[in-house]
């Protein structure tokens, strides 16, 4: 690359592999992805790892800790890469930040010093968080909420691409953010590399589209994907994580890293595209409506597939925002039966639980084997008929701001054991806080955000 | 459902496409991915809004939404207020609603018996 122009090294492809698709996902991806990257010439490297309610955990731990509040398993995603990474100048781009991004910062530079790696030139994004007392204000009030300002855990906007894009530009080696869009840890690198113009909206539109198809990890290379007998996919043991390749011209193609097990085609393509996406002509991000409704999706060669006819229109006007908060306990308690009329056994013992505290609090009740993550919480469908089962979980779960109240669901599906149904076995029980989230869009000029280069802070 | 005439019979949606399910709140989004053009065509007559708001008539859509993508041979429904809640709120062990793409999966589909005759679970490889 260092050998071009920035002209025409702005006309080579773009290759972003993309290591994990949640926080919770399989750590070992980024090696083989890392390798193909470095066989290319070179690329950037994602990790996606911040769920809706990811963010709100991390605000718990960093509120326990200052140090804290990152990704847990970042020193597993990038150590085993980074001195790849830096040798082969492979940016990385990450929202592994969480609620602090700081902190995954300074965790990265002990990585590079445990491993006697050069000091990397990190970049952190902040803005997202709207944690201070006016912030919040201003929040609840937008929501309409009465909530205690006590119980929020988190609040966060969705930023965009362009912090990202203006780091990577001044020569980051790794940046790091808390909450953006996903799509935007691909759409900044693109723009970085070919210097697309922010309002270009169909550029835009391909770049956040590239970043969709990556950001669930190998939900587009085979994984969440499988039927047997079906729906094939060889190695899912080994699943290898995707790639998009992406052109000066916003075409791009999506393969997988080299040497891995799993399947990129037509299908697995089409399936992630149209993954949690609404209106197809809209799909709202921070930096653009994207616009899939001319989209085609062909295959190019072995699990490769080259995705076209994207198309953009001007973003949004204002910013998604997303409240988590407090909100009481959530407990769930399950006991099996089995064999000779396991089923009505499992239903009887359900029956009993509700006579006894059903007037406390909501109750659900599944039984698992028969009907359970099909039926609703009422249990209309479950009351429509139940199909024969010999090997059937009882679970009752409910809520309860009061912790005490939440709990009698745990005693009471424990205390199965003797005064229930004959035969239950295998009692388990949690009960774990719950949160809730809010959402709202606040206008651009609420979320002043930014970036900045952080100095290593040695101990 | 219409009786069924002689020249034609009742499928399960998962002979003719596959698809995913996607959550945003209490909204669900389901892909229907036809495996062909011909089911494809069978689909966009047959899935209609109507039809599948009263396959999920249990969890009391608010409304059901189909956006049909020919160039993909695919149709996005989008379910909205299916999910007691979504995420934050449902007490079901699959908050997100992620195995109701298989609730769809199942939904009969009326086929001719010239097509029928070529649908069966049978493993679909990469097109190269």
């Amino acid at each position: 690359m260092s050998t071009l122009s920035s002209s025409d090294s702005a006309q080579r492809p773009l290759y972003v592999g993309c290591a994990t698709g949640f926080s919770g996902d399989r750590t070992d991806g980024a090696g083989p992805v890392v390798d193909t990257l470095i066989s290319l010439g070179g690329g950037v490297l994602n990790f996606e790892t911040l769920a809706e309610r990811t963010l709100a955990l991390a605000q718990i731990e960093k509120r326990k800790d200052p140090k804290m509040g990152y990704e847990p398993l970042l020193a597993d995603l990038v150590g085993p890469v980074l001195k790849r990474c830096l040798d082969h100048k492979i940016q990385i781009v990450s929202n592994f930040g969480a609620a602090n991004p700081q902190a995954a910062a300074q965790r990265i530079f002990a990585l590079a010093r445990e491993q006697n790696l050069r000091t990397p030139r990190i970049a952190v994004v902040y803005g997202d968080d709207l944690t201070e007392p006016e912030q919040l204000k201003f929040l609840l009030k937008k929501l309409g909420s009465n909530i205690d300002p006590a119980r929020v855990v988190s609040a966060n906007a969705y930023i965009g691409a362009s912090e990202i894009a203006q780091a990577l530009k001044e020569g980051a080696d790794v940046v790091v953010t808390g909450r953006v869009s996903d799509p935007s840890l691909t759409l900044g690198p693109a723009i970085a590399h070919f210097g697309w113009a922010m309002d270009d909206w169909h550029k835009m539109g391909c770049g956040t589209m590239a970043g969709h198809m990556l950001e669930c990890g190998t939900q587009v290379s085979g994984g969440y994907y499988s039927v047997p007998g079906q729906k094939s996919v060889p190695g899912m043991d080994r699943i290898g994580f995707p790639i998009a390749e992406i052109r000066a011209d916003g075409t791009f193609s999506v393969f997988k890293a080299r040497d891995t097990g799993g399947l990129v085609d037509d299908r697995t393509g089409r399936e992630q595209i149209l993954y949690e996406v609404h209106d197809p002509a809209r799909y709202l991000t921070p930096d653009v409506t994207a616009d899939i409704t001319e989209a085609s999706i062909t295959q190019e060669g072995p699990d490769r597939i080259r995705i076209e006819g994207i198309q953009g229109h001007p973003k949004p006007a204002e910013l998604k925002v997303n409240v988590c908060y407090d909100n009481g306990y959530l407990a769930e308690a399950e006991i099996s039966y089995a064999g000779f009329r396991a089923r009505e056994r499992a239903a009887l013992a359900g029956e009993t639980v509700r006579k006894r505290i059903g007037h406390l609090l909501p109750l659900r009740v599944d039984l698992i084997g028969a009907i359970s993550i099909f039926g609703d919480d009422a249990g209309e469908l479950m009351s429509k008929g139940l199909p024969e089962s010999r090997d059937v979980r009882l679970r009752v779960a409910g809520v309860h701001i009061d912790k005490a109240i939440a709990e009698k669901i745990l005693r009471e599906v424990t205390s199965l054991y003797c005064c229930g149904p004959a035969g239950g076995g295998g009692v388990r029980t949690s009960l774990r806080p719950r949160l809730d989230t809010l959402s709202c869009t606040i206008p651009r000029e609420s979320v002043p955000c930014g970036y900045s280069f952080v100095e290593e802070q040695r101990a | 459902m219409n009786a069924t005439s002689p020249s034609t019979t009742q499928l399960p949606l998962y002979l003719l496409a596959h698809g995913r399910a996607g959550d945003k709140g209490n909204t669900s989004n389901i892909s229907v991915i036809a495996w062909d053009q011909a089911c494809f065509d069978v689909l966009v007559a047959q899935a209609t809004e109507e039809k599948v708001a009263e396959w999920f008539g249990y969890r009391h859509p608010n409304k059901v939404t189909r956006y049909v993508l020919p160039k993909l041979k695919a149709m996005n429904f989008v379910l909205e207020g299916i999910l007691d809640g979504g995420v934050n709120d449902a007490l079901n062990l699959d908050t997100h609603g992620k195995g109701l793409s298989f609730w769809m999966m199942d939904m009969p589909i009326e086929v001719s018996q010239d097509l029928a005759q070529t649908l069966t679970i049978k493993e679909y490889a990469q097109s190269v």
